[in-house]
């Protein structure tokens, strides 16, 4: 088929992402799982995760402010977050992860509030990026 | 939400054959349940594996998933989970699962650290995928589903062959055992469906085997509770039950068995409560015995007390035994499977000992339960029910000796028998669940319990062992000479049958086989109930006769079972004789030759002696007793080792008390 304008420019876009490192292989699990029954899987999948991960991020917050920091506590949210954001193909998403929960093992209260503003900025990166994506 | 699974029809490949035939829609249908408290990762999932063409539910709490397998025993093929979920931990759940029912379980987490992973496999998880999940990843893994199966066929043939009676000839109750030859018995103990072609294989069955099914058991705790379990005799409950062809003696060795449990449940108090929540709650108990019996038994042959080891002791150690084996709650569920299995085992007409078909009955009313989960489900039943046949022997405790090892996958299903079960009967089915179940889980810590205890409820096939189906060995090798003095265990004989948990290592999983642990058991302490089987005296011979057969056989399955069990004598396998052989070297006290039981035999071992010794009631205190007394003779005789020392006269485990 031929790609009209449109596609074009959502392979344009969808190219980015995947080159910026924003989008890992798993985003395109993702998208080969889209099919007929499901024409808009991706996008629903990716809502969902940002619904919950909102909800994470904002306990994660919570627990931040708490001191002394429950690394416990702060590792299991950054577990969580972690498993859903590698399973849409976050990828700098999931590497901040990675470092914030580097930082709660070693217990560095400063290097976990710092990793988490990371996170927290990919995060809504990545968000701004699929809504204009999907939007396309 | 609610489970997808294609109503009961069990996923199997049809027109398979005992294992290669591969249905024509292999592997797409199979059914699977997916747990996960991500919903991002909760849904990828589910389009990953309809992609796959295979059925799927989903759920997001480990305890919810629960639910959906007990009510839908055979409802699904294979779960996989999540490690870190919120309201449960994975393994825990992997846990539950394997001990009642038996399911393949895949783990998966974003970890991918190597202790994690280790743990997976240590718990019994098939598998242990990473996230995030691939779909080719998911692809195969019916792969497991099918490997497990064939395992359990395998077993059951081992079984079988050994036993050479296959399940009992009641239609209702299939064994499992049967289903080697087919997938779908194997895959679930289905209920009646599968059991179609058990039964035709249990029609070889030389002996009339009662199986207590799921129902027949449910009759057996009403009539038991109606009479009060202080006073539920064999012979009134019997008459309550008024169940055409039922004996006393199945009704007695039954009895024992459940009252083992329902000690379990009320006297260890296992600490994590695996064992509560196990089989869906009801009989915590069941699990710990198994733990404890085998660390029961070790404990009292270590303190040598066999004589007089008062209940409270036997229980005590048994926690203790739970204790140690860390998880014995799980573990401690299958010792009454366990001990069943063994006994069915010996038994060739009951591969599952009566405790089975107890806990299938209890589980569910419905479907007997896994009890065993290397057997398949239809043979539980009719395991059972042989059991207590064969027990015709005197030695009515011995009947629960199931030390069914069941090549380690003790299937205890039984899941929760309680949990179907009246609340009032809570405790009684779920004994042989939680034992089954228990079973399951296996990966029974190796301190655990492998309960050698097998409480071979029948005395019939534990006897085997220890008789070395020579006359002569008999004569000469127990020690014992009657009584084995054992230590009473706290439920006295009966008790002990119940709840001797066979800890049969049901690693189902493919975690460490019972036997090895029961192996170590041996090998750690010098178990003196090993010496104890092969101590019977001269009055063990007589009651040892009626064994032969259902010991050699029960032994054999464990062995095939793949455990470790020492592979010393396998001779096991072939069948009654295979004690003997183990026998003669017993007499010396050399484990050698039972080694290759070990686990089992130990738990038979001690049976029967305990069954021999005492009708009933002291089966396993007595055995072990004496057992613990012989021991002490025989310290130096290298019992520790290898289970071969235990001889196994008598899996008194059944009666252990836990």
């Amino acid at each position: 088929m031929e790609l009209n304008h449109t596609n074009r420019q959502i392979n344009v876009t969808r190219n980015s992402l995947f080159e910026q490192g924003y989008l890992d292989e798993q985003f395109t699990q993702l998208e080969d799982l889209q099919d007929d029954v499901n024409p808009n899987f991706v996008e629903e999948i990716v809502t969902l995760f940002f619904a919950d991960s909102m909800r994470l991020i904002h306990n994660a917050e919570t627990a931040l402010e708490n001191y002394p920091l429950d690394f416990c506590k702060l590792d299991d949210y950054m577990h969580q977050f972690m498993g859903s954001s590698s399973s849409i193909g976050a990828k700098k998403v999931k590497n901040e992860c990675t470092q914030f929960q580097e930082c709660c093992k070693v217990r560095n209260a400063d290097g976990c509030t710092r990793a988490f503003q990371r996170v927290k900025q990919e995060h809504a990166t990545l968000k701004r990026k699929l809504q204009t994506y999907f939007q396309v | 939400m609610m489970p997808t699974s294609s109503g009961g029809g069990s996923w199997k490949p049809t027109g398979a054959g005992a294992d290669g035939g591969v249905p024509d829609q292999f592997p797409a249908g199979l059914r699977v349940l997916v747990v996960d408290d991500d919903s991002t990762c909760l849904m990828i999932l589910e389009k990953m594996l309809r992609h796959c063409k295979y059925e799927v539910t989903k759920c997001n709490r480990a305890e919810v998933a629960l639910s959906y397998l007990r009510e839908n025993k055979n409802g699904f093929d294979v779960v996989i989970s999540d490690v870190h979920m919120p309201d449960m931990d994975g393994f825990k759940l992997l846990e539950h699962i394997g001990l009642e029912m038996d399911l393949p379980v895949i783990m998966m987490s974003v970890d991918d650290s190597k202790s994690v992973v280790m743990k997976g496999v240590t718990h019994g998880a098939c598998d242990y995928l990473i996230k995030p999940v691939q779909i080719e990843a998911l692809r195969n893994i019916w792969q497991h589903v099918v490997r497990k199966r064939r395992n359990e066929w395998k077993e059951l043939d081992q079984s079988a062959s050994a036993d050479e009676q296959k399940q009992p000839e009641e239609p209702d109750y299939s064994s499992s055992a049967n289903e080697g030859h087919n997938w779908k018995s194997t895959k679930r103990r289905k209920d009646e469906d599968d059991e179609v072609d058990e039964r035709d294989e249990s029609s070889s069955l030389k002996k009339p085997r009662v199986v207590w099914s799921v129902e027949l058991h449910q009759q057996f705790v009403a009539a038991v509770n109606q009479l009060g379990i202080d006073k539920a005799v064999p012979k009134k409950i019997l008459e309550l039950m008024n169940v055409p062809g039922l004996t006393r003696e199945n009704v007695a060795s039954h009895l024992q068995k459940y009252r083992l449990y329902l000690r379990r449940l009320s006297g260890s108090q296992h600490p994590g409560g695996m064992n509560t929540s196990f089989m869906g709650g009801p009989d915590p108990g069941f699990g710990s015995m198994s733990s404890l019996n085998g660390l029961d038994l070790q404990a009292l042959a270590a303190s040598g007390q066999l004589g007089q080891l008062p209940p409270q002791s036997l229980a005590t150690l048994q926690a203790a035994a739970l204790g140690r084996a860390g998880n014995s709650k799980s573990t401690i569920s299958m010792p009454v499977m366990d001990q069943r299995n063994i006994f069915s085992f010996e038994n060739p007409k009951s591969r599952y000992p009566e405790v089975q078909s107890q806990q299938l009955t209890n589980n569910n009313g419905g479907k007997q339960m896994n009890l065993l989960p290397g057997i398949p489900t239809n043979m539980e039943p009719k395991q059972f029910v042989s059991l207590h046949q064969s027990g015709q022997h005197s030695l009515p405790g011995m009947n629960n000796l199931v030390l069914i090892q069941m090549g380690g996958q003790s299937q205890i299903h039984i899941q929760g028998q309680g949990q179907t079960q009246a609340p009032a009967q809570s405790r009684q089915p779920v004994m042989s669940n939680e034992m089954l179940t228990r079973g399951g889980v296996v990966d029974m810590a190796p301190t655990t319990v492998y309960n050698p205890v097998v409480s071979v409820s029948q005395p019939s096939p534990l006897v085997n062992f220890s008789m070395n189906q020579k006359t002569d060995s008999r004569g000469g090798s127990y020690p014992l000479g009657g009584n084995l003095g054992i230590p009473n265990l706290p439920t006295t004989s009966s008790a002990l049958q119940g709840d001797v948990k066979l800890e049969t290592k049901v690693s189902r999983k493919g975690v460490v086989p019972s036997y090895d642990i029961f192996n170590d058991l041996i090998q750690n302490r010098e178990w003196g109930l090993q010496d104890v089987g092969l101590t019977f005296d001269q009055s063990h011979n007589t009651i040892q006769g009626g064994l032969d057969a259902s010991n050699p056989m029960l032994l054999q399955h464990n062995r095939s079972s793949g455990r470790d069990l020492g592979g010393q004598n396998c001779n096991l396998t072939s069948g009654k004789v295979v004690l003997s052989q183990g026998f003669d070297s017993r007499t010396h006290h050399n484990g050698s030759n039972v080694g290759s039981h070990v686990g089992q035999h130990r738990n038979t071992y001690v049976k029967t002696e305990n069954d021999m010794l005492y009708s009933e009631q002291y089966g396993q205190d007595d055995l072990l007793a004496a057992v613990l007394k012989h021991q002490q003779h025989q310290q130096q005789e290298g019992v520790g080792q290898s289970d071969n020392e235990f001889v196994f006269d008598g899996y008194a485990l059944d009666d252990l008390p836990v």
